[in-house]
């Protein structure tokens, strides 16, 4: 019955999804008690058919705003991948300091995704001073987004071979001075998460993917690093300006000597990125190269080039959840994409998720599904089904955030006598 | 292990798979000021190598990453290009591997990889609900992301008579331009 309930009926499912952040997805937890041992991923509630529309109605100009929508977090990565992915097929070059351009950008972005995960999870475990404080600490660098770029979400900052806006000399005080306040505060940040006994009790040892699974299952980004999988598309790729500066894949052994894997590895991560952010802009500020910032500034031209284009590229990007991957074909003679394939980080990350549940208690699951960063609202539609009884009952958001909650009492009680 | 150059690489599956390797092509770029190169390969195969093909893949790195199966239908065929990445984890020499397989419209089946690799179960169901591609051996066959309700025998992506043509609605005032759809 109560699935029925739940369910969601959609008439037009056209196109492929993007299965990330804050859009609906359903897990179905088998527990046994208060353990989980089997989860199935139902994904599909939200299907928008992107790349259809990509293919059939946009062209692909058009289509670097479309790609922009397909999530609202990472309104960089994906117009980043998708007009590289162009730029290969219809063989140009956008100039150098384009290049570097993207890389802040997209660095900027890194930093306030991974400020925004770290509220959202202090939230979950009911830590809700710590959100109070993340997100208010998360309005700098949002305000900076939209200093240099003019708005805080959907930038419209990417062209096919460039970049639409320059970064100019007399914005980099303003950026510096962004930059210094995280910096001044790196430490209070470090401490709050690494330190804090009621973090450390909710996330140490909790949703644990082993590094053989997270290669075996595909896992990207964070939820990879984490697991002791040095895969950074900025350190393995030469793409935009990351191919100039030195990167190295966080993974959690740098600061602890191990590799867990677990909720707590995946905050250090994410942590230890968002000082690495800072350095990476820091780093293009001083090495930024003068010149264009198109490869070709009349629209009118590039639209013509790409009708007329014939080829296939793909792009590759780090999002702050993981690789970014666009497939795009062009076929001369149309207007629209002949292709277009978009793979974003959740989608591999689902797959590692009934290994992260499984094992573990209902009390855990907000937070260990929230440690591969992917959306949120899903937990709305989670089913517990009593392996013993067969009894389903519907856990609305509410209940299981009170779950979580309590259980953080608990402990805290639990250490304190 | 031993990173080879694309060159070997190509090389190496023509070693592998003999006449059943079909072509390869090697593209390559020079990125920012320190003109690091960016390489991306794509190697086509026929389709009764494709599992070989694979299996030579995980024999250049043990656990080659899948990012996903993209698949265009092309009028009388169905092109899959399985998208790889090879060598990562090492600074600036990852290759981006498009592993590439013709499927005639006729016999649209492709075995799975999932034995092989398992995190590609996610993009093997999509390519079986949207392309209509008969994965052989998939452990789970239901759909990904359309939902139930959704008409049996439609396909989203494909361009001829099963694509979702009778499902799209021209808004009143406008014309029908979605004529490939």
């Amino acid at each position: 019955m109560a699935v029925d309930e739940t369910k969601t009926r959609y008439t037009i499912p056209v196109g492929p999804i993007h299965p990330a952040l804050k859009e609906p997805i359903r897990l179905d937890l088998s527990i046994d008690g208060e353990e989980i041992v089997d989860v199935d991923v139902v994904v599909g509630q939200v299907h928008r058919g992107i790349e259809w529309l990509g293919m059939n109605r946009n062209n692909p100009i058009q289509n670097i705003y479309l790609a922009e929508r397909v999530c609202g977090i990472c309104n960089i990565c994906h117009p980043f991948a998708y007009v590289m992915a162009v730029e290969q097929a219809m063989g140009i070059t956008p100039p150098e300091r384009a290049e570097y351009i993207r890389v802040i950008i997209a660095e900027m972005e890194r930093i306030h995704s991974h400020l925004l995960w770290a509220g959202v999870a202090a939230h979950e475990i009911g830590f809700d001073s710590v959100f109070y404080f993340v997100w208010r600490v998360r309005e700098e660098i949002m305000d900076l987004i939209e200093y240099v770029t003019g708005n805080r979400i959907t930038k419209a900052m990417f062209q096919i071979g460039g970049v639409r806006r320059d970064v100019t000399e007399e914005q980099f005080p303003r950026i510096r001075q962004s930059l210094d306040y995280y910096k001044s505060i790196f430490d209070q940040l470090k401490t709050l998460f690494l330190d804090d006994k009621t973090i450390r009790m909710r996330t140490k040892n909790v949703g644990i993917l082993k590094t053989e699974d997270a290669l075996k299952l595909l896992a990207v980004g964070p939820t990879g690093r984490a697991s002791g999988v040095p895969k950074d598309v900025r350190q393995d790729q030469p793409y935009g300006g990351y191919a100039d500066l030195d990167i190295k894949a966080i993974t959690p052994d740098m600061l602890t000597g191990t590799v867990v894997g677990d909720v707590y590895d995946r905050i250090i991560v994410r942590l230890l990125e968002v000082k690495q952010a800072i350095e990476i802009i820091e780093q293009c500020l001083e090495k930024m190269p003068p010149g264009p910032i198109l490869a070709q500034p009349k629209i009118a031209v590039l639209l013509k080039t790409l009708t007329q284009a014939e080829g296939e590229g793909i792009g590759r990007a780090e999002a702050p959840r993981g690789e970014v991957v666009h497939y795009v074909r062009l076929e001369a003679g149309r207007e629209t994409l002949s292709t277009w394939k978009i793979r974003a980080p959740t989608y591999v990350n689902l797959m590692s998720i009934p290994t992260i549940l499984k094992g573990g208690q209902i009390a855990d699951v907000p937070i260990a599904f929230a440690s591969i960063d992917p959306c949120m609202s899903c937990t709305n539609r989670a089913i517990v089904v009593d392996s013993k009884t067969k009894n389903t009952s519907l856990l609305g958001y509410r209940e299981l955030h009170e779950l979580s909650v309590e259980k953080t009492k608990r402990l805290e009680a639990e250490f304190d006598s | 292990m031993e990173m080879l150059s694309p060159e070997a690489i190509v090389e190496s599956f023509k070693t592998v798979l003999g006449d059943s390797f079909i072509d390869a092509k090697i593209y390559q770029r020079e990125v920012a000021v320190k003109k690091n190169k960016f390489h991306s390969l794509w190697v086509e195969v026929k389709k009764s190598a494709f599992r070989d093909a694979v299996e030579h893949i995980c024999e250049l790195q043990e656990y080659p990453h899948l990012a996903v199966i993209s698949s265009a239908d092309l009028g009388d065929r169905v092109e899959l290009i399985y998208h790889f990445t090879l060598y990562y984890g090492n600074h600036l020499q990852e290759l981006s591997l498009g592993l590439r397989v013709s499927l005639a419209k006729n016999d649209l089946k492709i075995p799975t990889i999932t034995d092989i690799i398992p995190g590609a179960l996610f993009t093997e169901r999509e390519t079986q609900e949207m392309m209509g591609v008969e994965v052989d051996g998939i452990p789970d066959n239901r759909r990904l992301f359309l939902p139930e309700d959704f008409p049996q025998g439609v396909y989203p992506w494909r361009t001829d008579e099963t694509g979702p043509k009778d499902m799209l609605r021209v808004l009143p005032g406008r014309q029908k331009k979605y004529g490939s759809g």
